[in-house]
């Protein structure tokens, strides 16, 4: 049985400077505790790889907006103005890498792959600079694993050793992210007894996460 | 009837029963509501669905479900959730019979631009590029030109999307096809004539056959 720490004692765990995998697209299935806790703990040059930067206000989008985040690596920023106008600055490097590739090449990093070919990006902006390798007779981009220091995870429901349920488009990342980083963290909004979310619907087994968030306040 | 509305009506009648499509934001989504009741359609959301549903009624939102806009859905029987690897293995793997996507410019060789205006607008291509790269058939749902600005050009001056010709593309003013030999004008919408057309698209057009009328679902 695990013991479940405070969104802030998670946030003591994270210096300045990590590079942080975080689940979520538009917000939904986004660790919200945590990132407040990152806010309030005033953490900054924070690398963040995720789907997106939400919008103003929302998940992601308020680390963006206390100046939190030093580099981003997703696929869309068009929701989130603030982003937009930091990157224009030059507050924020902001690497765009279309989602299907961004979420293999998170999936290389966490299952010790080296890289992914895929034909997506060919001849877009997006095959600047990567190397092209011909399989079978088709062109494809070689697009390197991803992994960051801290995964952070939101679920529906874990149990006392960590198994991990989503639910419906609350997924997204988060299973993929799960492997990808040397410590895991796992805010789920409520913690169940082992039993209670049976082995065939866990789609994150337990033994991935390193820390478990308290349950959201009732 | 507003243009988009005749776009989405013509665009309905390319939905094949038993097919799994994915609708883009904004007009594309409109498609959906010109659909025959009880056509056997699943609805894919790239941020994690299989059978996408309408608007839940106010109050009846699910936080955990959302279009890939951050709009509140619902999910019809038979849906699955998935994750954002599921989600683009089904997209780039080839197993999408149609996507619905907005366009700024397609060209001659039938290649889209819809994702960026250098030093003016870039939100991120998201999913468009996978999709344009893996989906079965591509339909490209736009307006015939930006402001009288023609958007068929001969060659995108924005940067692309994917390099891949795109199936069908349909405005309020005609449905073109992109063919190994150019663009080939297939129907022009009862409001307008060939020429029409011609003068409001900057691309070379191919009038084989005299163009049908623009049907509508």
């Amino acid at each position: 049985m695990r013991e479940a720490i405070s969104a802030a004692a998670a946030a003591e765990l994270i210096p300045d400077g990590s590079s942080l995998l975080i689940g979520g697209f538009m917000g939904v299935g986004s660790p919200l505790r945590m990132i407040d806790a990152l806010i309030d703990a005033g953490r900054k040059d924070l690398t963040v790889i995720a789907n997106d930067t939400a919008m103003p206000g929302r998940a992601i989008g308020k680390l963006v907006s206390a100046g939190a985040i030093r580099k981003a690596i997703v696929s869309h920023i068009g929701l989130n103005p603030e982003t937009q106008a930091q990157m224009i600055s030059g507050e924020m490097d902001v690497e765009l890498v279309p989602q299907g590739t961004l979420v293999e090449r998170i999936r290389a990093g966490g299952v010790g792959l080296g890289g992914v070919l895929t034909a997506t990006g060919i001849g877009t902006p997006v095959e600047e600079g990567k190397q092209k390798v011909e399989a079978n007779g088709k062109s494809y981009l070689l697009e390197l694993p991803i992994k960051g220091d801290f995964v952070l995870l939101a679920a529906n429901r874990a149990d006392y050793v960590g198994n991990l349920e989503f639910s419906l488009t609350a997924h997204n990342f988060n299973p993929v992210m799960a492997l990808a980083a040397e410590t895991v963290i796992a805010e789920p909004t409520s913690i169940v007894p082992i039993g209670v979310i049976p082995p065939d619907a866990v789609k994150t087994p337990g033994v991935l996460i390193d820390h478990l968030i308290e349950r959201a306040p009732v | 009837m507003n243009p988009k509305e005749r776009i989405a009506r013509r665009v309905a009648l390319e939905v094949q029963p038993g097919s799994l499509v994915n609708l883009g934001i904004g007009l594309p989504s409109m498609v959906a509501n010109y659909l025959p009741e009880h056509v056997d359609v699943f609805f894919q959301a790239e941020n994690g669905v299989i059978g996408l549903g309408a608007r839940p009624p106010e109050g009846m939102e699910d936080p955990n479900l959302t279009d890939a806009g951050g709009g509140f859905v619902t999910a019809v029987p038979g849906a699955a959730s998935i994750d954002s690897a599921m989600s683009f293995g089904i997209i780039r793997g080839g197993h999408l019979d149609m996507t619905v996507l907005g366009g700024l410019q397609v060209d001659e060789r039938g290649y889209l631009a819809n994702w960026m205006v250098p030093g003016k607008m870039v939100p991120g291509m998201g999913g468009a590029m996978d999709l344009v790269a893996g989906a079965k058939r591509v339909i490209v749902a736009m307006v015939h030109t930006a402001k009288g600005t023609p958007k068929i050009v001969p060659e995108c001056a924005l940067p692309l999307t994917a390099e891949r010709r795109v199936s069908l593309i349909v405005t309020e003013m005609a449905v073109i096809e992109p063919t190994e030999n150019g663009l080939v004008l297939r129907e022009v919408a009862s409001d307008s004539s060939v020429d029409d057309v011609k003068a409001a698209t900057a691309a070379e057009l191919i009038v084989d056959d005299p163009p049908a009328e623009m049907r509508l679902a």
